[in-house]
């Protein structure tokens, strides 16, 4: 049926259509939405049979969520950035037992300096915890793939993260089409644990592992998520056949046969990035896009098939690996290797600052001139100004103080004025 | 603390005869269906308190659940020595998570089995000091304030055992261990202000809170099945000695247990919605030397360059103990070993 619905009331009704059994979350800026209506919902008995956890922590929702799922109940936790962070160790955890919670990342930047907007810093964090990763372009898709991600999950036994932009989509206010209950439970069986706490069969889970299994239990790991790059366009063609619409998979091209250039991204940006292709196209230039699903497992056959044919590429992702470069850029480096594609890393959109169609095309067409260095990382929109002074007055020495503030006294954010 | 109406054969100590009972009345232990939850062939410690314990707590709550319970484990040396990979002890459910989320994840078994409408299976959580009352003290809190249908059960053996013996919140002043060296002016650790959690639980007025040692076999199964009787948050605190930490005899194990308990250092009792409503009273009280002498962790305080100032202040501690809970008998004399008043001011803050 066809809503306008705020994306976050939209996810916690496709959640609700999932049946969990047990919710355990604890709020925190931009998914406090979603579990707020998901409480709702449990209390009024819109989503029954299910135990509605008010957790003390994020840490205490994750482990909570392990507990549930062992004993074989459907899961469901949501959380962003510090909160994310806070569940690490019990990320690891979920995966390294093999328990298919879902859990929705309303994609948000990570401090210090604390800062609520988003960008995707704390999915990007936690990419090597053992968590299938998808990324939802839209609030329609951030329905889908919550649905898509209970059957990858139990199917496989693994833990899937469905990230998307905090605000951006969770947030806003499009039209859904939410799908009827019949139709989701004729896609989604009811949840078959694959192991359970079980008085009648007692087995015990989290053992202790030495040297002379420990690697073997996690290349299983690995293993089952590299056969979710099976998995996932099975679930998807599936999805379109019973929902009429295309959600989801592991990559998307948009206008790519041809292409001499293509841009990859992940998320709501890709709507933006190819209003500005298409204006391109209409330009002539031969440019194309590249969205990232599933970001992991990581689909490096689909990538390198997908960009093969490219001069150059060109990543925008809105996190980065600092001391490094771009994250999603060493991937696609990763799936391009020994081919004669050259790779730019162009971070955008970080702490929520708005990427901009111009700015886009602004670097775009910087690349296209030749006038990016591809062995560098580019900040999409840097005000390199404000660097420099604040570095000038580092050089200074003394005791130039904290440089968040400083540089918020520069620019006249902060009440008291300009610096100096 | 009388809790079944039977006569209790008295053998040389405070051993209760098993042999001599009924069989309807023997302890949970001496019985041929006992579960054996944590069965022979673990790799603790000889002499070890909290195997002893676990043992003792869970075939107690088998029994009480008819063997409907699932167990859940915080890291720490229950957890490790009772399952190195392919071999397990445990003869029941049993999870493991992580160090401190043991509280959480055992909540979220009892909401799973809520919801799917068993909530017949009974849910034990258990950790060592470390993962109770320090790092998993967070997760704890909220299981009792959320009144989850939980037993949780800490393991004290007043410190971290499993990583070699460092102190914990649970740790007590003077004792040596591997980061609180007998050097400088204050040897062993420090006098801080305590973290005694039995009474943090108690605060959550949570429906029952116990503490209970492995000395007193019946008390503690007791107190076991009469948790298992309520619904809801429940916490009993076992002290447990640890026989490789304390620098003690394997085989005194249950003798530091029954003098933990004499001396006054480790008050037993029973608490429901946050009142105390039973106290095991100290048979023969004794001063806190003849406790402290058995463990090499407290060596540093006594011969020739000893500390009996420090002593003094554990024994006051310990009369604070008593007077606090009410510890001794009423035909007891109130005056006990005779330091209380000397350094009352100074240890009892
Ligand atoms: C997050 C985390 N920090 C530290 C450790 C290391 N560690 C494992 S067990 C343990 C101490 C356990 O102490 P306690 O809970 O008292 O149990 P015991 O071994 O004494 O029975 C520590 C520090 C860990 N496993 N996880
Ligand atoms: S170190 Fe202590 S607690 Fe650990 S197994 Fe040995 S006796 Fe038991
Ligand atoms: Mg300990």
């Amino acid at each position: 049926m066809l809503e306008q619905i705020e994306g976050s009331q939209a996810v916690a009704k496709a959640v609700t259509l999932c049946r969990p059994e047990v919710i355990a979350a604890y709020p925190i800026s931009p998914q406090t939405h979603i579990v707020e209506s998901l409480s709702d919902r449990v209390r009024t008995g819109e989503l029954a049979g299910c135990e509605y956890m008010m957790v003390e922590s994020e840490f205490g929702a994750m482990s909570a969520c392990i507990g549930a799922s062992a004993a074989g109940a459907r899961t469901y936790t949501a959380t962003s950035s510090q909160g994310l962070l806070f569940m690490a160790e019990a990320l690891f955890n979920a995966s390294g037992l093999g328990l298919p919670i879902v859990m929705t990342v309303a994609n948000r930047a990570i401090g210090a300096p604390i800062n609520i907007w988003n960008d995707h810093s704390d999915s990007m964090a936690m990419r090597d915890s053992g968590w299938i990763q998808l990324f939802a372009e839209s609030n329609q898709e951030a329905v889908d793939l919550h649905i898509q991600a209970y059957r990858l999950a139990e199917a496989l036994s693994v833990p899937v993260m469905v990230c998307m932009d905090g605000f951006v989509l969770t947030h806003a206010f499009e039209r859904v089409d939410l799908p009827e209950q019949a139709q989701v439970d004729a896609f989604l069986p009811g949840f078959v644990p694959q192991q359970a706490l079980d008085p009648d069969d007692p087995v015990t889970i989290g053992a202790m592992v030495g040297p002379e299994a420990f690697a073997e239990v996690k290349y299983l790991m690995h293993a089952k998520q590299m056969s979710a790059l099976d998995e996932i366009p099975v679930i998807a063609r599936d999805f379109a056949e019973t929902f009429g619409r295309d959600s989801g998979g592991l990559v998307r091209p948009y206008r790519t046969d041809d292409a001499e250039t293509i841009v990859v991204s992940l998320g709501s940006v890709l709507g933006t990035i190819e209003d500005v292709v298409d204006k391109m196209r209409d330009e002539g230039r031969t440019v194309g896009v590249l969205g990232i699903g599933c970001f992991r497992p990581w689909p490096l056959d689909e990538v390198r098939a997908a960009l093969a044919g490219a001069r150059r590429v060109v990543v925008v992702e809105k996190a980065f690996a600092v001391g490094a470069g771009g994250i999603v850029g060493q991937n696609v480096r990763d799936a391009l290797r020994g081919l004669p594609v050259e790779v730019y890393d162009v971070v955008a959109g970080l702490g929520g600052r708005p990427i901009t169609r111009a700015s886009l095309r602004q670097v775009f067409d910087q690349v296209l001139a030749g006038e990016v260095d591809p062995r560098r990382m580019h900040f999409l929109d840097l005000d390199v100004d404000l660097v420099q002074r604040e570095l000038e007055r580092s050089r200074r020495g003394g005791r130039p103080g904290p440089h968040a503030e400083n540089m918020l006294r520069d620019i006249g954010t902060v009440a008291s004025g300009a610096y100096e | 603390m009388a809790h079944q109406e039977i006569k209790l054969y008295q053998t040389g100590t405070f051993v209760a005869g098993n042999r001599l009972l009924d069989p309807e009345q023997r302890s949970v232990q001496a019985r041929m269906g006992r579960s054996n939850s944590l069965t022979s062939g673990h790799r603790a410690c000889q002499g070890c308190g909290e195997a002893l314990g676990a043992r003792y707590v869970l075939d107690a709550a088998m029994r009480a659940t008819d063997g409907k319970m699932v167990a859940v484990n915080s890291t720490g040396c229950l957890e490790v020595f009772s399952t190195p990979y392919p071999e397990s002890s445990w003869q029941l459910p049993w999870l493991h998570s992580l160090f401190g989320n043991g509280p959480a994840v055992a909540a979220g078994v009892a909401a799973a089995l809520k919801a799917k409408g068993r909530d017949d299976i009974r849910v034990v959580g258990q950790a060592g000091d470390g993962g109770t009352v320090d790092i998993g003290f967070g997760t704890l809190s909220g299981m009792f304030e959320r009144n989850d249908d939980v037993l949780f059960v800490c393991y004290d053996n007043e410190g971290y055992m499993n990583t070699g013996v460092q102190r914990s919140g649970a740790t007590p002043p003077a004792a040596r261990t591997a980061n609180t060296k007998p050097v400088g002016d204050e040897p062993g650790n420090v006098f801080g202000q305590g973290k005694f959690v039995p009474a943090i639980a108690m605060a959550h007025e949570i429906p029952y809170v116990a503490t209970a040692t492995v000395a007193e076999l019946r008390d503690l199964e007791y107190k076991v099945e009469k948790a298992m009787t309520f619904r809801g948050a429940r916490y009993i605190h076992v002290f447990v000695p640890c026989p490789l930490g304390w620098g003690a005899a394997s085989s005194d194990t249950i003798r530091l247990s029954r003098l933990a308990k004499e001396t006054g250092v480790f008050p037993v009792f029973e608490a429901e919605h946050g009142e105390v409503t039973e106290v095991s009273t100290i048979r023969r009280r004794v001063p806190v030397e003849e406790y402290l002498t058995l463990q090499k962790r407290y060596a540093h305080l006594f011969g020739p360059a000893g500390r009996p100032d420090i002593v003094a202040r554990l024994q006051a501690t310990a009369d604070r103990n008593i007077a606090r809970y009410g510890l001794l008998a009423p035909d007891e004399e109130p005056a006990g070993p005779g330091v209380a008043q000397d350094v009352a001011g100074e240890g009892a803050v």
